[in-house]
């Protein structure tokens, strides 16, 4: 932007402001929808294309994002899978709450300081605790 | 125009005629990924196991397929309006907004009609 290059005082940015729950989560949205735009639906597609070219393809697909057989550069992938696909997690259980919020936000309730700060601590609760939660089932059952 | 009439506003008519739409379709999307994801989620979790067999015949299903398909056209179509904004807010010359431009309008219909395309060759027995 041209106006940003010039002398004119900038508005306050990030750095002046006192951090609150309300603008973690507005940031915290921004991240994870775009966070699940790029590595979620890439991930998504590479998992059905991976089924719609056979069993040898999904095998692969298994190899580099969780097995890790085989070894060597796998084993990294494969741990790096697993802590993409807990984050890919976490990052739908706090954009949708977060998203819920919106929802909320855009019927004109929820503005009052105190409402607003507790609902804002209540989806990083839930991002966190569906988190754990969904994993402990899958891993436990 | 002016300011126009609060009709017109929530019509949709401000600078680029767009804004409500856009606004109303990122929301609309939003309910159908709060059904869509969950339902993938849950029955990902509900598998027996995750190999080749399982997870094709799931995925073979008509509702199963249905429900990919959808994820294919609506998660998608969310994202790209998602990403847009994002853009929007952080890219400001002029290259950056033509490549951000390109991206968004190319990469979700190449994405989503790739992910069709394979589950319509799982559902029908392609593979």
């Amino acid at each position: 932007m041209a106006q940003a290059r010039s002398n004119r005082p900038l508005s306050p940015h990030l750095q002046i402001w006192r951090w609150g729950p309300a603008m973690l989560v507005s940031i915290l949205h921004r991240v994870t929808g775009n966070g699940l735009a790029f590595v979620g639906l890439g991930l998504l597609l590479w998992w059905v294309g991976a089924i719609a070219s056979g069993a040898e393809a999904y095998q692969t697909f298994l190899d580099w994002v969780w097995l890790g057989t085989g070894g060597g550069i796998k084993a990294v992938t494969a741990l790096l899978g697993k802590v993409v696909l807990v984050g890919l997690t976490w990052a739908f259980f706090q954009h949708m709450a977060s998203g819920l919020r919106h929802f909320v936000l855009d019927i004109g309730a929820g503005y009052e300081l105190e409402a607003n700060a507790l609902w804002s601590w209540f989806t990083i609760l839930f991002g966190i605790t569906a988190t754990v939660v969904f994993w402990a089932f899958v891993l436990l059952r | 125009m002016g300011n126009g009439t609060s009709i017109g506003r929530v019509r949709g008519l401000g600078s680029s005629h767009h804004g409500s739409h856009h606004w109303l379709a990122q929301r609309l999307s939003a309910v159908g990924n709060l059904i869509l994801i969950p339902f993938l989620m849950i029955s990902l979790a509900l598998m027996p196991q995750h190999d080749y067999a399982t997870v094709h015949a799931w995925a073979a299903k008509p509702i199963p397929s249905t429900a990919l398909i959808l994820i294919m056209i609506n998660t998608f179509w969310h994202a790209r309006m998602g990403v847009q904004i994002m853009l929007e807010d952080y890219v400001h010359e002029h290259g950056g907004k033509v490549a951000a431009w390109l991206l968004v309008n190319i990469l979700p219909f190449a994405g989503a009609a790739f992910g069709i395309v394979s589950v319509i060759r799982i559902a029908l027995g392609g593979a």
